[in-house]
Formats: C-alpha cells, structure tokens, sequence
C-alpha cells in the first residue's frame, strides 16, 4: 500500500470511496452514486441521488428510504461497470439482501465486506468466500472472548425461557434489532413451534418485507391499541429503544431478553438492565473473524469500527498485513 | 455441580426477588444434604479461604489460551471479571462441547467439587495446583469452569442477600426466618451433618458459642411524643462503639461482633473479666473505648480492632469495657420473650457487683419528653450518638422490627452505606480512587444513593485505594465495581425526591464521616429508612425535630 495511487477505497468526508469508479460504499452523507452493503441505518442513509443494492434487499431499501427513492437492484455476482471500476456484489450472510462489494479495477481486486457472519441464517443467502488483494472487514466483535454458541442452541434457549415465563404467568419481551435480527429469530423459532408472535410496529413492517421475499417465519400479531388484551404468557418482539419505555407497560409483569452478540458478556447484560441475554449476532465472531481474513488470501486487510485495533494487531503478529480504517458505522447489535 | 449451576444461571437471570427465592427453595428441596449445605454456604456470602491468587491465574491462562498476552490483557479489559475472561477464552481451546467427558466432569456434585478437588489443592505445590485447573479449564463446559473460578477467586457474587437464603431456607426446614438466621449465625462448617443438624429442630446452645440474632433499632423520624408516655419508654445512650454479644457458658467466654465475627481474642481484659459471671448469660451490649469514666471516640476502638497482635501497648492505649444493656439468656434459658423492664431488672442484679470492665449501661432517667430532648442536645458532648428508645414490655426480637426499638440519633442526617463503585479522582487526585459510589439495601440489593468525594484523610484514601484495587469486581471504562463488602457512615446536608436517580432520592453534600470497618455490608441502611426520612423532612417536620 505505497501511494493513493493504488487505492480502490478511502475514507473521505462523505464516507467510503471508490476512485476510479466514482462511487461511494455506504456513504454517511449523500453523494450521487451509492452502492448500499445493507439496509441498517448506518449503513444505509437518506439523501443520495442513486443507490445501487443487492436484488433481495431491494424491497427493504425502498421501505426505508421511502417510496418515492429510485433503488438500482442488482443480482448477486453480476458484473456492473461503475466508472472505469468492474463491480459485482455477493452475499454477505448479515440480512436479507446483504452484500460484500467487490471492486475490480486495473488488474486489482478489492473487497469491502460491509457487515458479515458466518453463521447459517434461515432468512439469508450464506456469506460468499471470497479471494482479493486488499479486504475491507467489519471488526465488530473481534476479541477472542466473542465466540458465538450454535444458533439452534440459542434459539431452544429462548424457547424454553418463554415456556417458562409462560408458567410463571409471566409475558416475555424480548428484544431484537428490527431488521434482520426479529426476522432471524422468527424464522430459527418456526423450525420448533407454530405458536404466533406479537410484534413491535417497527417489527411489523419488516416482517412483511421479509414475508415478500418468500422466508417462512413464526405467524406474527401485531400489538392491539385496545389495552385490554392479556400478554399473559405471550412472546413479545420489540426494538432495543422500546425497552424500558412507558410502551412496555401494556405487557404487565414480564421478563426481558435481548439478543445481541454482546450478551456472551455478563456485565453487558447486567448494565443493560436485561434478565436474560441470549448471544445471538448477525456478526462474525472472533474465529470466523479469523477464518474470513486468512481465506480471502488478501496482501493487505483493512478493518473498520468495532474491536479494530486488536484484530489489526493480530493478523499483523501473524503474518497477515493489516491497519486501521477509521469508519462513522457502529457498533451496535 | 450441573444442578448448582443452573440454580446460578437462574438467579443471575431475574431480578424478581420471589423468583430467586423459589429456585432456591427448589435446588434446597431437590439437592443431596451436603451439596445443600455447600450452596447455602456460598449463597450467603462465605467463601472459600483463597489459596490462588489471581496474578497466578492471570499467568496460567495466558500460557493455555495460546493468546498473546496483551490480548489477553485486552481482552480481561473487555470483560472486567477474570473468573469470566478465562472461562470464555478457554472455551475456544478446551476440547470438543459434546466431548462426554466434559459433562462427566460436571456431572460431580458441588460439595464433591468444593471437598475433594478445590480444597485439597490448597497447600499443594504450584505446578500440581497448576496441572489440576489447567484441566478443569479445558474439560469444564462454559458454566461450571466460571463457577470453579469464582470459587477459586472467591468472589462469587450472584444477586442474592443473606437475607433471601434465609427466605428460602425458612421455607425448605419449615422454620422462622428468626430461627434460620439464629441457627446460620457464627462460624459453621458446611457438611451433610451440618444440613441434617439444621434441620432437626434442636434447641439452641448445643455450641457453647452460638450467639442470638440480634436485635436492630429502627431510625426514630417522628417527634417522641407520638410513642406515647414517657414511662412505658427506656431510654439509654447510643454508645458510639461496637454492638456485641457476651456470651459465658460452661466455662467459656465467647463475644461476638454485630457482623457476625468472632472478636473474644480483640478483648482479652472482656473475656476475662466475663470469668466472674454466672455460667449460662448472654449479654446484649457495646464495647466502647473509655478512659476515666468515660468514652472515648470510635477512631480509638479501631486501633484494637485493626491489629493482627495486640501489643501490652495497645491494651493500655486503648481501654475498653463491656456496656450490657439486656441480657438474652440466664441460667442457660432462652429470656428473650421476657418484656424489657424484666430484663433490665434481672440484667442490673447480675451485674450488682459490676466490675470495672463489664459494667451497666446506664438508664437515662427524664421525667418527660422535654427533658428527655433537652438531655439529648447533650449527647456530642459526652460522645454518644443520640439516645435508645425501648419499649419496657418489650421482647427481644430478631432483626429490625419496627416500633419496639428507636434510635434517637443525633444527627439524623447520617446512614451506613456500602461503598458500590470507585472513580478515579482528577488533577492532583488522578491515578487514585478518590470519588466512591456508595448504595443501600433495597428489596434484597444494593441500590445507589450517593456520591462523596471527601470526608477521607489522605492516609485512608491511599489505604481505601489499595484496597480498592484489589477487590474489583469489574471495571466499566476507568470505573470500578467492587465487592460489596465496605460500610460507611455518611453525612448529608438535605434529602430531596428525585426523578434523576434511580433511588428515587438525591441527597445535598453528602460526605463520608468514617469508615465502619465494624459493620458487614448488611448492617447497612436501607432505602426505606432514607425515604422515610425524606417523608417526615416534607411533611414539615424541621430537622432539629428529627
């Protein structure tokens, strides 16, 4: 990485940038040609003139930039030339319509994997290996202590807590990121129960983007106005910023879950105030972190937001040239 | 130790006080006697003496993970509980989850965990100390490896207070929690005999040495006067020394501290002066520091109780004296139910021929409530904290029971707290803990009431900070949790409701009067009694009154 020259991606003002293709990645500000990795907010934000996306993320990208906003879609390994750049998109495994972004210019190849894991996701195209010469990784998780446990585990975790509430008399809330995480619970629970779901309304629409694009999910209800309906043993799903709001009153006494890779830490779910955490993440963890890194056979890894600076530390001690990328996308799960 | 850990994974998942008693009362009902008495042991707060120190177990982890060290620093950073950190990275380098070998290993019950492989490490040579957890680490599914650590760190925290076992306790042996508490109280060793032995309904005094609950006054809010008349009230000096019991049977002679600590060997001129008694008493009473007829600030108590070795030096330093102010058995009968006047009139004449050392504490003798409150302003002057109000027909109950016994504290404005969290200071106090969160008790936990800054000497912050550090439960950012374990007497100007605090109190300068290295964290206050307080102080009732 000798001269600017050489780069297919930099981070300016307005976000990642692609040069020679005269695109941004998952700009933080608008620009005229946005090419989106997925729909999460800071990942996909209002304002650019054009926004290119993987076909089966289509429909959420509109659901959320609003109707009148023009999506480019495109399907997953197929070649679109932006600028003087060759580029194709392929699944990422995060959420449904998720893309890394592979650059092809002057004999280089660049990827820019937006947010990943490797886990098996019911509501989403498997992650695509990739091999390049320069790799853009997430680092959301990478600490060696962020391991995840199989989602099917989880998932009969989260069952056998709600049948317990349940005898107890209690509802359970449990807390899910509204796009992709609600979706992937609901999918992993079908394989196990058919009992329906009620749903947050930032849940509901989502759900029914997802129901479009054929995933089968648990039967969803959503949360009656009328104030009288007994919650009594019902598994609620709702976004993390409901918790705790006067919103959560209409369920009486229940217990509350989250589901988030950060729960494998204890003291994270104990300051968040949660009773159960449930480590379930649509990030890689440490080993696949690793794995993904090493396989793509790249000269260089740049890595952004998260734990960056000891993955980049690591790979480093191991052989694998590797520095910091300094993004705006966060942290959360 | 399976059962154990998932009663662990359910307490440490509610918040629901009645949720954490009934898996108790379930795991106490459903668990072989000496694993019952293994968890009652360890839920209530005992631990195991510590026979590894955590540097040691830093060192071995970074040599089994095969992690660099500084991300195994970082990683430790992230966590905060090193108990947590090894069992989470070991679980990338221990074998295969569905290895049978693994659950085998857990499948051991808990007190064969604690009695035949942790306790008979201790004193082993490090490198079979270090071969044998190695092992456990790396065969120990998730749960039980951070169970065994905390055993070995010793600083098993899971939510739940003395108080709760009791609860659970009282319901699983059929009992009052009173009679749990009287029977856990003192030092006792878990065993399945233990179990059965707490569990058949025996009197007490079998142990020569077994002490009572005692008996707590609550904060007196309200003007005396709403008691009731002055005649069917005792009222007594608050002695500004440390609760005790005095117990002489078959020859023996026991004291007890308020937080459950054997201290006869504190006081050797108590014990034995207690050899005059008469076999069979207990006496309720404060050993106080005092010097020609009278008493002496707490600060000099604590140079006796502070030492390892009591010097000659020290003994003449520092007198003390025993001042009994009821007595809880005589004649090797339990007089407890007895009403106060009766009592105090069978306490005066066996202490008739009082010795220099064991000696009544006096009656305050005011015809009315006026003169009472008048004698009371004298009370900073003769180093006591205020006065006792004891109902005369009295029993000696157990714990705090409100409307029997009253504090009449001088200063109102004063509460015990445990010191919950520690902050770095800043400017000329960074690099030291200097800004301490302190809470008090709750419905069964310790919820945050205020910050102090001052109040310290330098010398006891640098002690504080020292021990702050090495008792850290978890660290968020430059903050630290620690074990909540140190109590301290805090003064505040004002109390006020506010939304802003999760106590739903805000209190005006509050600072530290001293440490109360005397009192275990549940002798703390409690949020009721601040409240209460609050009340009275927004009905109007002027603090002077209090």
């Amino acid at each position: 990485m000798s001269s600017d020259s050489e780069h297919l991606v930099t981070v300016t003002a307005n976000g990642l940038y692609c040069p020679p293709g005269g695109f941004y990645i998952d700009p933080w500000k608008p620009v005229q040609t946005a090419v989106i990795t997925h729909a999460h907010g800071d990942h996909l934000r209002h304002g650019s003139a054009h926004y290119i996306v993987a076909r089966p993320g289509a429909h959420i990208a509109k659901s959320r930039l609003g109707a009148d906003q023009e999506v480019a879609p495109v399907d997953y390994g197929a070649r679109v030339t932006l600028g003087a750049t060759t580029v194709s998109l392929h699944p990422a495994g995060h959420i449904l319509g998720s893309a890394q972004v592979r650059i092809e210019y002057a004999g280089q190849v660049w990827v820019v994997s937006g947010d990943y894991k490797r886990q098996e996701d019911p509501t989403c195209a498997g992650f695509e290996q990739l091999e390049c010469d320069v790799f853009v990784s997430e680092a959301t998780f990478a600490l060696p202590v962020y391991r995840w446990p199989p989602a099917a585990q989880v998932v009969q975790e989260i069952l056998g807590w709600w049948r317990s509430n349940r005898e107890r008399g209690l509802a359970s809330a449990l807390f899910c990121y509204a796009l992709g995480k609600s979706q992937r619970v609901l999918a992993e629970l079908s394989a196990f129960t058919g009992e329906p779901v009620y749903v947050h309304g930032a849940v509901d629409s989502l759900v029914a983007a997802y129901r479009r694009a054929g995933i089968r999910m648990l039967p969803t209800l959503s949360i009656p106005n009328d104030r009288k309906t007994d919650f009594r043993g019902a598994l609620i799903l709702a976004p993390p910023s409901a918790a705790g709001t006067p919103w959560m009153r209409r369920f009486g006494e229940h217990a509350s879950g989250f589901c988030s890779g950060w729960m494998r830490v204890r003291g994270d779910r104990r300051r968040r105030g949660y009773d159960r955490g449930f480590v379930i993440s649509d990030h890689a963890d440490w080993p696949a972190l690793v794995r993904t890194c090493t396989a793509t056979k790249a000269r260089h890894i740049l890595l952004t937001h998260g734990h960056s600076d000891s993955l980049t530390r690591y790979l480093n001690e191991n052989g694998l040239s590797s520095s910091a990328l300094k993004t705006d996308f966060g942290a959360q799960e | 130790m399976r059962a154990f850990s998932e009663l662990y994974e359910e307490l440490d998942t509610t918040t629901s006080t009645n949720l954490k008693v009934a898996a108790m009362v379930r795991y106490f009902r459903s668990t072989p006697p000496a694993d019952a008495a293994w968890a009652a042991y360890i839920l209530s707060g005992h631990r195991l003496k510590r026979f590894i120190g955590p540097v040691l177990m830093y060192r071995w982890l970074i040599e089994a993970c095969g992690l660099p060290e500084w991300l195994v620093t970082e990683s430790y950073a992230g966590v905060g509980d090193l108990a947590e950190t090894i069992a989470l990275l070991m679980e990338g380098v221990s074998s295969d989850a569905t290895d049978p070998l693994q659950h085998r290993v857990a499948e051991h019950s808990l007190s064969a965990w604690i009695e035949d492989r942790l306790l008979p490490l201790r004193g082993e040579p490090e490198p079979q100390q270090r071969a044998a957890i190695l092992g456990w680490w790396r065969t120990l599914p998730y749960r039980e490896c951070f169970l065994v650590n905390k055993f070995l760190t010793g600083e098993l925290r899971v939510g739940v207070s003395e108080l709760l076992v009791t609860r659970a306790l009282a319901e699983v042996l059929s009992m009052t929690r009173a009679e749990v508490t009287r029977r856990l109280m003192g030092e006792w060793q878990p065993s399945a005999q233990f179990w059965e032995r707490l569990q058949r309904a025996e009197p007490a005094a079998q142990d020569p040495a077994a002490p009572y609950p005692f008996f707590l006054a609550s904060p007196l809010e309200e003007s005396p006067a709403t008691l009731g008349p002055r005649e069917h009230w005792l009222a007594e000096w608050k002695w500004d020394g440390i609760r005790s019991q005095l117990i002489r049977r078959r020859g023996l002679t026991f004291i007890w501290s308020r937080g459950e600590d054997l201290v006869s060997e504190r006081f050797p001129e108590v014990v034995a002066a207690a050899a005059t008694l008469p076999e069979g008493v207990v006496l309720d009473g404060e050993l106080v520091a005092w010097r020609e007829g009278a008493i002496r600030p707490f600060a000099d108590l604590q140079q006796r109780i502070g030492r390892k070795k009591l010097s000659a030096a020290i003994l003449q330093a520092v007198p003390v004296r025993f001042l009994a102010y009821d007595l809880l058995e005589q004649d090797y009968q339990d007089t407890r139910s007895l009403p106060l006047c009766e009592r105090r009139a069978r306490l005066e004449k066996l202490l008739s021929s009082a010795s220099a050392v064991i000696g009544l504490s006096p009656t305050v003798d005011a015809k009315d409530w006026d003169a009472l409150a008048s004698l009371r302003t004298q009370s900073r002057a003769r180093g006591v904290e205020g006065l006792m109000l004891k109902s005369l027909q009295s029993p000696y109950g157990t714990g705090r029971q409100r409307g029997v016994w009253w504090k009449w504290k001088i200063d109102p404005y004063s509460f015990d707290a445990v010191l919950l969290y520690a902050h770095p200071g800043h400017g000329r106090r960074s690099n030291l803990y200097t800004d301490y969160t302190f809470g008090v008790w709750n419905d069964g936990a310790l919820v945050p009431v205020a910050k102090a800054y001052s109040g310290l000497s330098n010398e006891e912050i640098s002690e504080l900070d020292r021990w702050i550090r090495s008792h850290t439960l978890e660290k968020f950012g430059p903050s630290r949790a620690v074990e909540p374990t140190q109590v301290f007497e805090l003064a505040y100007e004002g109390i006020a409701a506010s939304k802003r605090h999760k106590s739903g109190i805000a209190l005006r300068f509050p600072r530290i009067l001293r440490r109360r290295p005397d009192k275990d964290a549940s002798a703390a206050d409690t949020l009721a009694a601040l409240r209460a307080i609050l009340a009275a102080h927004t009905n109007g009732v002027p603090p002077s009154a209090l």
